[in-house]
């Protein structure tokens, strides 16, 4: 127990002073998008993991809220209302998205949300007018807070930190919350839920909504980092990429998408410089976890671990010569 | 008129073609419950085999249909190597089947770059289709209308292998229920192998049949996966008769969709997808609500 | 990266650069030892790849050719690649600028993979020569750090409307395209200079980037006496496979991307008689050209097209603006002014020099599609000298008008 607790505590400290060790503004960049993919990915685990349920638009409402953002700034309105305007559209959408998609689990809802996903990335390409088509919307400068501006690859860097750190916590509260353990509980035995009283629907929504929160944060922290918003942000295969963030990493554990994001961000913006067919090895990666740790980087390294320390200790408790006595 | 004649022609011959491409994914969903997300890829990889094998190889040209089984049976090879090596390990887990197919996905679309490179390859049509036919004051080319006959003799002959088998009856009871189906004796994991193969040998079919119209190139799994799904949802997964009625339905969407209402063209095909989905989940004609 | 100066080199050093000020000859190589870095944004994986490795195989050339040597410097190439989307472009972008310190970017591909980083390069005073032919870069919101010796979008396409109208003689024409800029830019030019030389659009198509069958387009076009197609990457051979399939027997013309030469390996008949313009042609008779087709025959095995003829030639003008400025990189803005002062006689293209917005000013070819020895080849028939991307009007009123986009020019019929 201590052990994790270390290990955590150590983690921390090392992306506290990450600025400091890391050596050049590119890698600290790598790290921003690292940890606002991670919040994009815990969002679309609430759902995922937690709740069973496949979302395989959620690039739709990510693309909606940096939409948004761009959309309004491009208005003349400052960065504050931006955000905030951007916040209530992308909720909005979540629980237009959520109640069209409930009306389906398991499959039915996969396909939903992959229909809808697909409207909007539709959208975003007529609608002309609104998002400029495939030229996009620019986003010219970054906010201040207080009295930092986010121009500045650390203070971005900070920003994204807190705001990872805050979303993580929101995530563990929302775990180990009754709320929580009702939704798992609807993945678990939906009938079983229903027979108790519980509406499981209300749970579902309620954790899309929350999902959505997640989603809408991470996609200002990415429009604001990339400052410019288009189509191909929509589009399935990114949909498909934080799916596999999430799988990857583990579903329905707090570390599996935050690991399962650095992976693929590392793969595809760092390695990618150095092996040109990074995009073979991102899926023999993906291939190489499912036959190796079919749930997930984190439980299976987990599971690894423990099955180390298990032999050790019996190793070490056998007694030699006895029959006990491993070869 | 000519122009509704045309449109009505290309509806049921494009609804053969997207038959071809999604009545083995409906085979795999229904039975093995594996959504897979491959199928793109294993249609693209049809196409590219079958079109280096028409373009010919070592200076020798092949016969297209000869070209056309050849690719079909490496990728059902292929498809029964996927299986037995990776999805067996993972029954009923769907999120792992939906990393392994996306994983090999990555791989193959990487894999015909490689080997292939980025320029697109054009399919000859096989020169005794090639041509028009005409009927009445229609004009239509030969190829399309052969497409209708191979989609038809495709779906006739997997009806008389589901309906008329003991292979058939076994892959049907084993959709119906694959406990029991093991319980009375039945090898599930094996047909699991042979469906699965079966099923990936009708997309890589498609894509080489579908070579001469659509031609290969980078991307056409991207492009072609998501008509698969919506001819799917649709028709209903499981169900044969669902993929051909659903395959000529979304044909006849795609087709008179695109030429009435261009302002929708992007989302011509998925405004239906949702409606049907939102309406009656299991679609059309398929028994499982998913 | 450090060098071990020893005394025989400080002295000569010192000696050079004595003579150097005495003289006041351009500093000499010894004195400017760091490397130049080049970086290229390209796509290498997904249906982008297409056009992205051609790009890279136009450079390379280049810089073989050179020895990896400009203006006496040397030439560090740092390739990188982008994965077709805005997202890994600024990425990309930012390693390059960022990690690698290069001095000058050539590429992104596509229009929209130069929009997510025009602001990034003008912030950071980066050279950037790109093929994307998003006309505002150089018009409307013109970058100070961009240059295009390419065309933009429509550059190619008023002088294929002139050709069509004038020599081919038709009048009424159709036009299809793919529903997103570069197609509305094409067409929109094209409209333009069509309708001004008494020809008319009767309609105008707009299949979505992904449309496997053009059939419910192709059933649309009659009435006309020829159409006007602005397909890129891999569309054009499935268009005009499908366009012949449909029966439809009407003259065909189009623009660089639909005509391009390095599709013809992959062309088959049905492109026969197609008309394309396009600021490079593979059969130019000048000593650059025969060279550059050479070195790509032998190192690749194939013919060059558009794409990697482009990004040689944007090599080129790197070059010469080294030469001008003597080899020194460390002033941007003066890079720059050298690159874009650049009037190059001899490229696979022809003459080029450059707008002060930036624009190539360079002859556009009108080829036809033709079989030689069993072999498809573009064949020149026309080439309009010295055309800029206001064609033949008026700049200041060009500038007013919209940017050329789906409904403007607006179909009159």
């Amino acid at each position: 127990m201590s052990g994790r607790y270390l290990a955590l505590g150590i983690a921390l400290v090392a992306l506290a002073t990450l600025p400091y060790w890391m050596t050049g503004i590119y890698y600290i960049n790598v790290a921003s998008q690292i940890l606002f993919y991670a919040i994009f990915a815990l969002g679309l685990n609430v759902l995922l993991g937690y709740a069973g349920l496949v979302s395989l638009g959620h690039a739709g409402l990510f693309g909606v809220t940096a939409y948004a953002v761009a959309y309004i700034l491009q208005l003349g309105f400052g960065h504050s209302l931006a955000i905030l305007g951007a916040l209530v559209i992308s909720m909005a959408s979540m629980a237009v998205y959520a109640v069209l998609s409930l009306r389906a689990t398991g499959i039915g809802f996969i396909m939903i949300t992959l229909a809808l996903g697909e409207i909007l990335w539709g959208l975003a390409y007529r609608w002309i007018s609104l998002t400029g088509g495939d030229n996009g919307l620019n986003v010219q400068t970054r906010p201040e807070l207080f009295g930092y501006s986010l121009s500045d690859v650390n203070t971005f860097y900070y920003a994204t930190l807190i705001i990872f750190l805050l979303s993580l916590g929101a995530v563990t509260v929302f775990v180990r919350s009754p709320l929580g353990a009702a939704l798992m509980g609807t993945r678990d035995q939906p009938r079983r839920m229903n027979a108790l009283g519980y509406h499981v629907w209300a749970i579902r929504f309620h954790a899309c909504l929350f999902s959505g929160l997640l989603t809408s944060v991470s996609a200002i922290m990415f429009v604001y980092y990339t400052q410019f918003i288009s189509p191909q942000t929509l589009a399935l295969t990114s949909s498909a990429e934080v799916l596999l963030m999430v799988i990857s990493g583990g579903a329905g554990t707090l570390l599996g998408p935050i690991v399962g994001a650095g992976l693929v961000v590392i793969v595809k913006t760092v390695v990618s410089g150095f092996i040109e067919r990074w995009n073979f090895l991102l899926g023999a990666i993906f291939v190489a976890i499912v036959i190796l740790m079919p749930e997930g980087l984190v439980p299976g390294t987990v599971r690894l671990w423990r099955l180390a320390w298990r032999k050790r200790a019996r190793d070490a408790k056998a007694v030699p010569g006895s029959a006990e006595a491993k070869p | 008129m000519t122009f509704w004649l045309v449109l009505t022609a290309n509806s049921i011959t494009f609804g053969g073609l997207l038959f071809l491409l999604s009545a083995g994914f409906s085979l795999i969903f229904g039975l093995m419950r594996i959504p897979n997300l491959t199928h793109g890829s294993l249609f693209m990889l049809g196409a590219y085999v079958g079109a280096t094998f028409v373009i010919g190889m070592l200076g020798v040209k092949m016969n297209f249909w000869l070209a056309a089984v050849l690719a079909t049976l490496t990728v059902a090879f292929l498809g029964a190597l996927a299986e037995r090596l990776l999805l067996r390990r993972l029954p009923g887990d769907l999120l792992a089947q939906v990393l392994v197919t996306l994983g090999l996905a990555f791989m193959a679309a990487d894999f015909c770059l490689m080997v292939w490179g980025g320029d697109p390859l054009s399919v000859a049509t096989p020169p005794e289709l090639a041509g028009f036919a005409r009927l009445g004051i229609l004009v239509f080319p030969n190829y399309r209308l052969a497409i209708i006959v191979i989609a038809g003799v495709v779906a006739i002959g997997l009806w008389l292998l589901l309906e008329r088998t003991r292979l058939g009856a076994m892959i049907r009871a084993g959709v119906d229920d694959p406990d029991m189906a093991r319980v009375v004796g039945i090898r599930v994991s094996q047909l699991f192998t042979i469906v699965f193969a079966l099923g990936a040998g009708l997309a890589g079919f498609a894509g080489i049949i579908g070579g001469p119209i659509l031609s290969v190139y980078p991307g056409l799994d991207q492009d072609m996966l998501p008509l698969a799904l919506v001819v799917v949802i649709l028709g209903g997964t499981g169900s044969l008769l669902g993929s051909f009625v659903g395959s000529i339905i979304v044909g006849f969407i795609y087709n008179f969709g695109q030429a009435l209402l261009p302002e929708l063209a992007y989302f011509v095909l998925f405004l239906p997808m949702l409606l049907v989905l939102l309406l009656r989940p299991q679609g059309l004609f398929g028994r499982h609500v998913p | 990266m450090s060098r071990k100066v020893t005394r025989r080199k400080f002295l000569a050093g010192t000696a050079a650069g004595a003579a150097a000020a005495t003289f006041n000859f351009p500093a000499p190589a010894i004195a400017q030892a760091a490397p130049f870095k080049l970086g290229l944004l390209t796509v290498k994986t997904g249906p982008l790849a297409q056009g992205g490795i051609q790009m890279e195989q136009g450079i390379v050339t280049f810089l073989k050719e050179k020895n990896y040597t400009f203006a006496g410097r040397k030439v560090e190439f740092i390739s990188a690649d982008t994965g077709g989307n805005p997202a890994g472009t600024k990425t990309k972008a930012q390693e390059l600028i960022e990690r690698d310190k290069v001095d000058t970017i050539v590429g992104p591909l596509a229009a929209f993979e130069l929009l997510a980083i025009t602001d990034y390069i003008a912030q950071q005073k980066t050279p950037c020569l790109s093929l994307a032919a998003a006309e505002d870069m150089t018009q409307r919101r013109p970058n100070p750090y961009f240059l295009r010796a390419s065309a933009t979008s429509s550059q190619a396409m008023h002088p294929m409307a002139d050709f069509s109208a004038k020599e081919l003689k038709l009048k009424r024409i159709i036009t299809i395209s793919e529903d997103f800029a570069f197609g509305y830019e094409q067409m929109g030019g094209f409209q333009q200079t069509f309708e001004e030389n008494g020809g008319k659009i009767l309609k105008k198509l707009w299949p979505p980037i992904v449309t496997p069958d053009y059939t419910p387009y192709l059933a649309q076009i009659e009435g006309v006496d020829g159409v006007c197609q602005g397909f890129a990457g891999s569309n054009p051979l499935r268009f005009m496979k499908q366009y012949q399939a449909a029966g439809l027997k009407y003259p065909v013309v189009t623009g660089e991307t639909g005509g391009d030469d390095a599709l013809l390996r992959s062309y088959g008949d049905e492109a026969l008689g197609l008309h394309s313009a396009c600021p490079y042609t593979l059969d130019l008779n000048t000593d650059s050209n025969k060279r550059f087709v050479a070195a790509i025959n032998k190192d690749y095995g194939v013919d060059p097209g558009f794409y990697c003829a482009g990004l040689y030639v944007n090599g080129m003008v790197v070059e010469a603006g080294l030469q001008k400025t003597g080899g020194k990189s460390d002033d941007k803005a003066e890079l720059m002014k050298a690159m874009k002062s650049v009037s190059l006689t001899d490229t696979p293209r022809g003459p080029i020099k450059f707008d002060r917005f930036g624009n190539v000013i360079g002859d556009i070819f009108i080829r036809h599609l033709e079989k030689a020895n069993g072999k498809l080849i573009n064949k020149t028939v026309k080439t309009y000298k010295d055309v800029s991307q206001f064609w033949t009007y008026d700049e200041k009123k060009f500038l007013e008008q919209p940017v050329y986009s789906r409904d403007f020019p607006p179909v009159k019929s």
